[in-house]
């Protein structure tokens, strides 16, 4: 399973395995890390799971979907040009040691 | 609360988790205990009726957290107990167990409970509800094994639960006592498009009847389908029902509390007891999104979750009313139902998009002004929606219906004072 690595507003890292096909919401939330509120489950329908992708490292990612633009304008912390919504990315063997910067706050 | 002190929970459904998981964001220092009637760490209903019915998900997916997640942040979870009375005076909880947990403050996330189907036959196997985890598991199983299925109730939980069913292939009859699915939340329009899209998939609508009897076989010990007041028989050895809910205030009335369809709060989500709020589906709140600004009780993972941090806020020092705008989606089959705002009722409703391509909106307008928007597989009006909802933009009705208007910019138009 691809590694993926949360880093908090403080710098510290954790690192979590999470199945292909899984999103990086659903993996941090299901192994309890802070900083991913996701109150819609993973609906994009909330902007609670909002991170900063590691810029050299976006186009890894899908594209982004209208509503996701549309809700990242309304993220608790700063809308920045890495800014995603976690829901919306599903892990893939080529995300191996993908950097999710998380914001300072979510709601 | 001025100092640090035991926050009691009661409830540990989307309401109750979030309450106490925002008391820990809130930085709150003092004791958080969670209680709640049903087994097992807390999770999110929605996919009972969605993923989890289908199979593409399971237990462990759709739970809220896991146990690392309680224990990190000292939530004392006491799951599988039922709180019995509460003795508002030497401010305790009592649970059924006769064990007294002290609270300074208490929440009341109590939820609610699905109303009975008040039948003859309501008892018989294979009649089943779907609110719990453990429905969800039982009727995961019978799904298996389910030829003919009749649902009473065209509300959300019938349709999402008929939109599965139909899609393994089950013969599924709905039956209805209004003449239109979803008739109490939803616009005509809105509403036709639902009906039109369930039965393309096969699922037959039976409107303006009443169910007065589940019909059992020759053993009688399982139900075999529905009669209803006319006299009419529908076959079905599954009958899932879906009539509404009651709201769990039974607690709340009994120490004394302002109950009214819910437990009566204040614009602080506060009951008539300042130590005690409540939140979620148990709770009518005033809404000033309502007809006459509500009081409403809302069922919705938005209201649970938003409710629960209000209150959480609150409790850490920083008071602010609720006001959060409502919101709420429906998986039905193909189609994704969301809804923002307040919707019914209105007195005009304008479509914006395309209902014959399966993709658009109804603007639903009362009084002058923007009510509630409710869209199909048009995500982007719904963000909007909200944006405009809580601005309290100005939208005239041809506005909206124009495609050509630019939602975008007059949702990020505040209303000029």
């Amino acid at each position: 399973m691809p590694n993926i690595v949360f880093v908090h507003p403080d710098g510290a890292r954790e690192e979590l395995e999470i199945a292909e096909g899984t999103s990086v919401m659903q993996g941090a939330t299901a192994q309890g890390i802070d900083g991913i509120v996701a109150e819609c489950g993973g609906n994009c329908m909330c902007a609670t799971c909002h991170v900063y992708i590691e810029p050299s490292q976006l186009a890894l990612l899908p594209a982004m979907s209208e509503e996701e633009d549309a809700l990242l304008d309304g993220t608790a912390s700063e809308r920045r040009p890495n800014s995603r919504l976690s829901c919306q990315i599903a892990v893939t063997p080529a995300m191996g040691g993908l950097v999710v910067n998380l914001p300072e706050r979510q709601v | 609360m001025n100092r640090p002190g035991t926050v009691l929970v009661l409830g540990t459904g989307q309401a109750g988790f979030q309450v106490a998981a925002s008391l820990r964001e809130e930085k709150f220092d003092g004791r958080v205990v969670l209680v709640g009637d049903e087994p097992g760490l807390p999770y999110q209903r929605p996919p009972l009726s969605k993923a989890y019915l289908t199979g593409k998900a399971d237990a462990d997916a759709v739970r809220l957290r896991p146990d690392r997640f309680f224990a990190e942040h000292r939530l004392e979870l006491r799951a599988g107990e039922r709180a019995a009375r509460i003795d508002r005076a030497g401010r305790r909880v009592v649970l059924a167990s006769g064990e007294a947990l002290p609270y300074d403050h208490l929440v009341l996330a109590l939820g609610a409970r699905n109303r009975a189907l008040p039948v003859p036959g309501a008892e018989l196997d294979g009649v089943v509800q779907l609110r719990t985890l453990g429905d969800a598991e039982g009727l995961r199983r019978r799904l298996e094994t389910t030829r003919e299925a009749v649902v009473v109730g065209a509300g959300f939980i019938g349709l999402e639960f008929a939109a599965v069913a139909a899609a393994r292939g089950v013969a599924v009859t709905v039956v209805e006592a209004a003449d239109r699915p979803m008739a109490r939340s939803l616009s005509v329009a809105m509403s036709a498009f639902f009906r039109g899209a369930h039965e393309r998939q096969g699922v037959r609508f039976v409107f303006g009847a009443s169910v007065v009897r589940v019909l059992g076989g020759d053993g009688g010990g399982r139900a075999t389908g529905v009669e209803t007041a006319d006299g009419r028989r529908f076959p079905g050895d599954l009958v899932l029902v879906g009539i509404g809910v009651v709201p769990n205030a039974e607690l709340a009335a009994d120490a004394g509390l302002a109950v009214a369809d819910g437990i009566v709060v204040d614009e602080r989500l506060e009951t008539s007891d300042p130590a005690i709020s409540a939140i979620g589906d148990c709770a009518r709140h005033p809404c000033r999104f309502a007809a006459g600004a509500g009081p409403v009780r809302i069922e919705s993972v938005q209201n649970a979750v938003d409710q629960a941090r209000c209150v959480a806020a609150r409790l850490a020092g920083r008071t602010a009313p609720y006001g959060a705008v409502p919101w709420f989606w429906s998986d039905q089959g193909a189609s994704k139902l969301q809804i923002a705002g307040m919707a019914a009722p209105h007195d005009r409703a304008v479509v914006r998009g395309d209902p014959a391509g399966g993709a658009f909106s109804v603007f639903c307008f009362r009084e002058g002004g923007l009510a509630g928007v409710e869209s199909v597989n048009r995500p982007l009006d719904h963000v909007l929606a909200r944006k405009l909802l809580a601005n309290g933009a100005d939208l005239a009705p041809e506005q909206a219906a124009d495609p050509g208007f630019d939602l975008k910019a007059r949702a990020g138009t505040p209303r000029a004072a």
